[in-house]
């Protein structure tokens, strides 16, 4: 087991536990209502509107860590994606009390952002279309052919000897390892094909939902799976180089 | 579908490694889920493979995230205070 089992990753459609703090503490100042209870995004909605300093100083503070991130995936500096965050702030504000409830704060919140780190993407050069997914990105396949039989083999499409990965050793969640395995995947994460990156991002580093990926960037499901596969793929390789290079064989 | 020599196994190797992140995202049918964990039972190399996604995953979730400016936070807290136009 590894010594931290809040990390452990589950097969299931849901992300890694979300380091993105769903709201920040709201008292609900409301009686129970047997009706139905204001959401949460309602009540702090309503704390915004009225110009509640404390409610908006929690949610930057729980926020922002996160959206930098996020953005830091679609520009090439962290000062780019200060200014990205801080302009996405300013849009919520402006755009507070037309905001109709459609979407989930979040989501909102969250589709300002990609836009403005799209378009800040685009200036520096940093980006893409991101309408479709092509093969520009690295084709089918995620893994070196050669580490497979071949068609003639009595066991085509497996594993040779050779190729079969090997369980790494001391595995990533060890404490001799957790901090230069962090800077190596930080680093390669920084040199995916923007796309990748991103949906990366937002999904492995951030903990967000799928259905939400996809809202805030436009994508279809299809194709956010694809880019997170590949994304993932390539990360795993590097970390598979690291591991090949440290540990003899 | 008869696999003829290779003991029943319907996904091969390579197949497996492009399926990992449907299997992982819970997307597959359950005739394919299936298919691939009757191969993960059988196949070392696959079931390293699939432990090496998890951990990858799961570095990723300790890659640090951002810190906003202590500049920016009180530009934006002022910014608060003077569209908003709260009492205190």
């Amino acid at each position: 087991m590894p010594p931290d089992a809040d990390e452990t990753v589950q097969p299931s459609p849901s992300s890694p536990a979300s380091r993105l703090r769903y709201q920040p503490e709201i008292v609900v100042e409301h009686g129970p209502d047997p009706g139905e209870p204001p959401s949460a995004d309602v009540v702090l909605l309503d704390r915004l509107r009225r110009g509640d300093a404390d409610a908006f100083t929690s949610l930057v503070d729980s926020w922002s860590p996160v959206m930098l991130r996020v953005a830091r995936s679609f520009v090439s500096t962290d000062a780019s994606a200060q200014e990205v965050v801080q302009e996405t702030w300013l849009a919520v504000l402006r755009g507070l009390d037309g905001f109709e409830g459609r979407s989930s704060l979040r989501t909102w919140v969250f589709r300002i952002l990609t836009n403005l780190g799209k378009t800040r993407g685009v200036r520096e050069a940093r980006t893409v279309p991101w309408s479709s997914v092509d093969d520009s990105e690295g084709g089918g396949r995620t893994m070196d052919p050669s580490r497979f039989r071949g068609a003639h083999d009595q066991w085509p499409d497996h594993w040779t000897p050779l190729g079969a990965p090997r369980r790494w050793v001391p595995s990533p969640e060890e404490a001799v390892v957790m901090s230069e395995v962090r800077g190596l995947v930080a680093a390669a994460l920084d040199e995916l094909p923007e796309r990748q990156r991103v949906v990366v991002s937002m999904r492995d580093v951030v903990g967000m939902a799928a259905d939400e990926v996809c809202e805030a960037l436009q994508i279809s499901p299809q194709n956010q799976r694809v880019l997170l596969h590949r994304g993932r793929a390539r990360l795993r390789q590097s970390l598979e180089d690291y591991y090949r290079g440290v540990t003899p064989s | 579908m008869n696999a003829g020599s290779q003991e029943g196994v319907g996904v091969d190797c390579a197949q497996v490694v492009e399926l990992i992140t449907e299997y992982l995202e819970g997307h597959l049918d359950p005739a394919m889920t299936a298919e691939v964990e009757a191969h993960l039972a059988e196949c070392e190399g696959c079931q390293v493979y699939l432990e090496q996604m998890r951990q990858t995953i799961g570095s990723l979730g300790r890659v640090p995230l951002g810190e906003l400016s202590p500049q920016v936070r009180a530009e934006l807290l002022a910014a608060f205070g003077a569209m908003r136009g709260g009492p205190s």
